[in-house]
């Protein structure tokens, strides 16, 4: 195994953390677009408060990242894929901030009430109107499958790192054992 | 940097492959959730399609209760319902509300007398920014216990392309398999709608739970009960050159009604008892159920949905503020789901959308002396 430097623990901690709410989001969302059946309502109760989370969370995290800027990858990387690498990321977090954003758009031009478990509740960001909600309401769908095939690329990137050309970048972020200074001996 | 040892041909190959497998797992599982490997899966894109292909393509409005007027005014609380939901719309007061009477059909320009059902919609206003969103119909009991049967039915009552009616075996066959449909028919049949809106009576149908400040639960139905006597004809039948399109009778002698004074209705919410049907919204709850009358809905306002408020508002079963929610009664998942898929649908149309039948002329109408 080589040596490519770890994501700091935060950033590790945001990554996979989120990765578990957007995937679980992006399933519940085509799941809830696509069922008449009582799953329906724990779906949509589940994916609008989970939605302003993530909305949340990848605002921490773009904060993170500047304080936290991530490893460089190996040199040995090709350009090619150098650039489809870094504009990938840009894509994730944008698609991160903007499809909660949309979403909560969309509820608001509706209008629907943005109510969280009885408790708090959100103000519409955009006024009411039923063509800009029927705009946003595909925008929603159609950011929603880009994030997807963008997470496939992502993950099919990862293993491929992982698997064929072995650099440390999957580790980079999928490592968590215990290190100090020097990188671990691969063998127990 | 260490080395890394080089991987033979049939490594790499193999290790492609199990990329490109747990890849193609990821999509196979997402396009299982969104439905495409299951083309038997009741959607709301189905359930809509279902709806349209017995009414025709009518762009701009909604797939179901298409011909309607929007209502607004306000409630008053008595506070009578306080002790069994944390409701702010409860506490005793007032709050604004707006609404919608409509015909339960799909044609957006029937003529009133052709449609056997109709509904009033409310959206109760609270001040927190919570919102109570319900549709209400003038029938005792639903016509189906479940997405399935309601889908079953549309396919049913498709009328035939060559004599444009239902096929009669198809809607027999229907019934023979749904004999709860059959008893709900019954049931209907022996309530008769009143003379017009005014005199109607609009039960929830579904059933829902109100919570307390306890957290305590319990099913309720609810209902909005006229305050003015059932039969009133303000539009006076013998007056042929005054009176107004027959076509529009019922929406009509409403507005009239309005510009001369407030209708009301007394909302009255029904407790159920454990062993009361939750999940069926073709039994009816025994006589004798407790009866809350949780206030007063007073409507002075009457306004086409062209220019009203209620013309772009979802009345989404599930919009509920703390303190009401949904049973366990599955017709609500799937009134929500199509709800909002005909919602989508119709206001991407707005543009392609005619006249609603009630105009905002028609709806400005005063009596004359």
């Amino acid at each position: 195994m080589t040596s490519a430097e770890r994501f700091p623990a935060a950033s590790r901690w945001l990554h996979w953390s989120m990765a578990v709410m957007i995937v679980t989001m992006l399933f519940i969302g085509i799941g809830m677009a696509a069922t008449v059946s009582q799953r329906y309502e724990i779906l949509v109760s589940i994916h609008r408060p989970l939605g302003i989370a993530i909305l949340l969370l990848a605002l921490v995290r773009l904060v993170n990242r500047l304080v936290n800027p991530p490893p460089p990858l190996p040199p040995s990387v090709p350009t090619l894929q150098r650039i489809a690498a870094v504009g990938s990321h840009y894509l994730l977090y944008a698609l991160m901030l903007i499809l909660p954003l949309v979403g909560w758009a969309m509820l608001s031009a509706a209008p629907y009430p943005i109510v969280f478990w009885g408790g708090p509740h959100l103000p519409p960001i955009v006024p009411q109107d039923p063509l800009t909600y029927a705009w946003l309401r595909r925008l929603h769908t159609t950011l929603a499958l880009l994030l997807f095939a963008t997470i496939l690329l992502h993950f099919g990137a990862a293993l491929f790192h992982a698997l064929i050309r072995r650099d440390g970048v999957f580790e980079s972020m999928a490592s968590w054992r215990r290190t100090k200074s020097r990188p671990a001996d691969p063998r127990p | 940097m260490n080395e890394v040892r080089p991987l033979t041909v049939v490594q790499t190959l193999s290790r492609l492959a199990l990329i490109g497998v747990a890849l193609l797992a990821v999509v196979a599982a997402f396009a299982y959730a969104g439905g495409w490997l299951s083309p038997a899966r009741l959607t709301q894109t189905k359930m809509v399609a279902a709806i349209q292909a017995g009414i025709g393509d009518h762009p701009g409005f909604r797939r179901a209760h298409a011909k309607g007027m929007c209502i607004a005014g306000w409630f008053d609380s008595s506070g009578a319902a306080v002790p069994w939901s944390k409701a702010a719309v409860f506490a005793q007061g007032r709050i604004p509300l707006i609404g919608r009477v409509a015909l339960a059909s799909g044609l957006p320009f029937q003529s009133d007398a052709s449609v056997p059902v109709r509904s009033m919609a409310l959206r109760f206003m609270q001040s927190d920014g919570a919102e109570w969103r319900t549709g209400m119909n003038d029938i005792p009991v639903f016509v189906v216990n479940s997405a399935a049967a309601f889908y079953e039915q549309l396919v049913a009552s498709k009328p035939a392309p060559t004599s444009g009616k239902p096929d009669p075996a198809a809607m027999a066959a229907f019934l023979s398999r749904h004999p709860e449909t059959a008893r709900a028919f019954g049931l209907i049949s022996m309530h008769p709608p009143a003379a017009g809106f005014a005199g109607d009576t609009f039960n929830s149908l579904n059933t829902f739970l109100l919570v307390n400040a306890a957290g305590t639960r319990v099913p309720v139905r609810w209902a909005v009960v006229p305050l003015q006597p059932a039969v009133v004809q303000a539009s006076s039948p013998d007056d042929d050159s005054a009176a107004p399109p027959k076509q529009n009778r019922l929406f009509d002698d409403l507005i009239v009604q309005v510009h001369e004074h407030p209708l009301r209705w007394r909302l009255i919410i029904t407790l159920g008892r454990p062993q009361d049907p939750t999940a069926d919204a073709t039994l009816p709850w025994p006589e004798d159920r407790q009866r809350v009358d949780a206030g007063t809905v007073t409507i002075d306002q009457v306004s086409s949905e062209d220019n009203g408020p209620c013309g772009s508002i979802n009345f989404d079963p599930l919009v509920l503020p703390p303190g009401i929610e949904a049973s366990d009664d599955p017709l609500l998942s799937a009134r929500s789901s199509v709800y909002a898929r005909s919602f989508t649908l119709r206001s991407g149309e707005t543009a392609l959308k005619p006249p609603s039948a009630i105009t905002p002329r028609d709806a400005q109408r005063v009596v004359t002396p």
